[in-house]
């Protein structure tokens, strides 16, 4: 069933969330033996938003519940974590700085960079477990010489891109019982097991936001994103105002509030100048961009450039890229097609095949035409 | 968890004694009546709970027709002050309540509810280093129209004992009226309440070995209570609802044992609580940890310690895993504990605040346990410290 089958009884310390997932995950260790231990990480929420938001919604109270009837009837002991003050410090603040950079953050990525795969891990270790295990949907292996993480059995559940910031030691350690399962087997196995969740729904992304409108969470908690600037076009010909660079996203069309004979997009973000900078869908395609904060599943990058396919987003399609090796824990991606939607912030996250070789952050990308900027300003009337 | 458990949280509750028990199973399913019933089944149950009242007086030193059977130390607590508050706005004796910081929320909470919502006036006493009232505070706080001055025996969270006698003397002397909620401390002292000046006393057998579900009031006769539930006339009309004669009688069953057993029973519990807090406060330095409460002037079963920079919350799930319980002042089983109040109220810094355990030893431990929850102790502290400067 997971990867320990007809190995030693060993304790595992299972992050649960209450939902159906991390549930069966629990479920299966269980059953095969395994001396399992519950865990719950409170995580930090935004307070003062009612009776309707107080809770991060990772970790609601009804959740918690969940998450211990569940333990409840596998019999295993379950504990509640306070991280609320950590995960603010690193995730929320993170998540406030990327945006003040003007990029697009995706918190699940650091958090299991510097919660679950950190935080929880150590926190797991210290109670003498030798695993961790969680309820994603991927795949680990040995192949005689390292760890490897896979895809997910189910790829439309495929959970790996926001798992490449793990390492060696952290993919030694952790379990991912249900990456061998389809989601349909999942809930099956929930039945099977008696499990009262099997019709859960999914964990949040954004899931400190009060109401789930992160515009208007960096209005409330970044006050200084919130300045009005110039909207430009390519040639920096200022077309428009904007109200904060945080409030549009990268190929967004609506609400730009400019009348021009084309659509116009968002192209990307200058920070440096306040300044939104728009185009045509043409312009919208880029063939390349750079990363940073890469990590490689084998501890180490490739000696050269290699052939992969590289996913840009969460659920993106992962589309045929030459990666290659730069310094400073970057990489500089090639892809074979133009590709819109590429967000500075977002991970870039390398594949061959089913293996997940590693990924990064993009970082802004600038092609010839448009760099370096000359900002025009409209005179005064 | 997985091996032998090791129980030390009796501060929490603890098992029934197997005489307890025994001494409550007729009342189940043979002398099952209504005690208010006239047949031979109401008397049969009316004999057992009128026995179960004597015998309770006269191991506090009282006379029957003070002993009230509730349904838990809380209970009395909310009659007691609800009751005696009620009764002088009534007859319009006064509207002012004293009490501490340090009470239990069944106390702190009950007084606060009155002032907030039915207008009382409150005093809310503050506490030493070591949790205790100041006897010449209390003075100071009564008013003319003072009523009644709440403050508990023994602290549950930190172990100190208050000088309750002295309080109690001195509103006697001002003609206040005294409660006092001894949930915490009622086996470990002697009581003779004809002859201390005490009006009222709160108790729950279930601290001491008896059951749960059943609590007791003593009212000195003569103190008007103003009933919060109102039915038939059970308990001298001061708590309705038919008696739970089998919890009444295993009340003062454990009472008895605790009373004939004070001696042996404090000398043993002192002599594990001392092992233990030597044990840890001999391995850590004094920035990293401190016995909370008073250090000699405490209840015998408990030990409480405060860690610099740490949850009690997460050094109990060690704990646990180690198959050892034991709780924290800020217990909490939702990943949210907040600064011990108890802890703030005596001064400590916000580094301690939630980082407070207690242990409460009981009859069933011994000193090989204490030096594997010693051991296990220093083990997780250690773990965590290592972990809380990661993760700062």
């Amino acid at each position: 069933m997971s990867g320990l089958n007809g190995k030693a009884r060993k304790r595992v310390v299972v992050a649960m969330s209450g939902g159906v997932d991390s549930s069966v995950a629990a479920a299966l260790l269980k059953h095969e033996g395994h001396e399992v231990i519950g865990l719950m990480m409170r995580l930090w929420s935004e307070p003062g938003m009612g009776a309707a938001a107080p809770h991060n919604r990772c970790c609601t109270p009804d959740q918690m519940a969940d998450a211990r009837r569940v333990a409840d009837k596998l019999d295993i002991p379950f504990y509640v974590l306070d991280t609320q003050d950590y995960f603010r410090q690193t995730i929320v603040q993170f998540f406030l700085d990327e945006h003040r950079r003007g990029r697009t953050p995706n918190p699940c990525i650091e958090c299991n960079r510097k919660i679950r795969f950190d935080y929880l891990l150590n926190q797991a270790l210290a109670l003498d477990a030798d695993y961790l295990a969680t309820g994603h949907y991927a795949r680990i292996r040995h192949n005689g010489q390292v760890y490897q993480l896979l895809k997910g059995l189910d790829e439309a559940k495929d959970q790996s891109y926001v798992l490449h910031v793990m390492g060696q030691s952290e993919l030694s350690r952790v379990l991912f019982p249900i990456g061998e399962y389809e989601k349909a087997q999942v809930r099956q196995l929930a039945a099977e097991f008696g499990l009262p969740v099997a019709s859960k729904g999914e964990s949040q992304d954004l899931c400190f936001l009060g109401d789930g409108d992160y515009r208007r969470f960096l209005r409330d908690y970044a006050v200084d994103l919130a300045h009005p600037g110039p909207i430009l076009n390519q040639d920096g010909l200022v077309l428009g105002q904007h109200e904060g660079l945080s409030n549009y996203t990268i190929g967004q069309r609506k609400g730009l509030g400019i009348a021009a004979p084309e659509p116009l997009f968002v192209l990307r973000k200058d920070p440096q100048n306040n300044a939104l900078i728009v185009g045509t869908k043409a312009a919208l395609g880029r063939s390349e961009l750079t990363a940073h904060t890469v990590n490689w599943m084998a501890d180490a990058p490739p000696p050269g450039p290699i052939a992969a396919e590289v996913k840009i987003r969460y659920k993106a399609r992962p589309i045929p890229a030459t990666v290659t090796p730069l310094d400073s824990g970057r990489v500089h991606v090639q892809f074979a097609e133009y590709v819109n939607g590429i967000t500075a912030g977002q991970g870039a996250v390398f594949y061959q095949g089913d293996l997940c070789l590693g990924g990064g952050l993009i970082a802004e990308t600038l092609t010839q035409s448009e760099a370096p900027l000359e900002v025009q300003l409209p005179e005064q009337s | 968890m997985f091996g032998q458990q090791i129980y030390m949280d009796h501060g929490a509750t603890t098992p029934l004694h197997p005489a307890v028990l025994e001494a409550m199973l007729p009342y189940w399913t043979q002398d099952y009546g209504n005690p208010a019933s006239s047949h031979h089944f109401g008397r049969m149950a009316e004999r057992g709970l009128e026995k179960a009242r004597r015998d309770m007086a006269e191991l506090l030193g009282t006379r029957p027709q003070t002993i009230i059977f509730t349904g838990c130390g809380s209970e009395s607590d909310n009659l007691a002050i609800r009751g005696v508050m009620a009764a002088a706005r009534a007859a319009g004796r006064g509207n002012h309540l004293i009490t501490s910081i340090l009470e239990h929320k069944a106390v702190l909470g009950t007084a606060k509810q009155l002032r907030d919502y039915d207008g009382y006036e409150l005093t809310v006493l503050p506490v030493s280093e070591y949790g205790q009232v100041a006897p010449e505070d209390v003075a100071a706080a009564i008013q003319p129209n003072t009523v009644l001055i709440s403050i508990m025996a023994a602290n549950n969270e930190i172990g100190s004992w208050q000088p309750f006698q002295e309080i109690g003397a001195i509103a006697r002397d001002r003609g206040v009226l005294f409660h006092t909620d001894a949930v915490q401390a009622a086996a470990y002292t002697d009581w003779h309440l004809n002859d201390m000046p005490i009006d009222l006393l709160s108790l729950a057998p279930h601290k001491f070995y008896g059951p749960k579900g059943v609590g007791v009031l003593y009212r000195r006769e003569g103190v008007e209570l103003l009933s919060s539930q109102t039915g038939g006339g059970q308990e001298f009309g001061l708590r309705a609802g038919t008696v739970n004669v089998p919890l009444a009688v295993g009340a003062a069953a454990a009472f008895r044992l605790a009373i004939q057993e004070q001696q042996s029973r404090t000398a043993c519990y002192q002599q594990l609580s001392q092992q233990l807090i030597t044990g840890v406060l001999s391995q850590l330095p004094p920035d990293e940890v401190m016995l909370t409460g008073h250090p000699t002037d405490r209840l015998p079963h408990h030990v409480s310690f405060a860690f610099r920079g740490l949850k009690g919350n997460e050094l109990l799930m060690h704990l646990d895993m180690a198959g050892i319980a034991a709780s924290s002042g800020s217990a909490c089983v939702s990943g949210d504990p907040k600064p011990s109040d108890t802890l703030i109220a005596l001064g400590l810094g916000e580094a301690w605040q939630k980082g407070g355990l207690r242990f409460t030893v009981g009859s069933q431990n011994s000193p090989d346990d204490v030096a594997y929850v010693v051991s296990s102790l220093l083990e997780a502290v250690h773990k965590l410290r290592h972990l809380s400067l990661q993760y700062a």
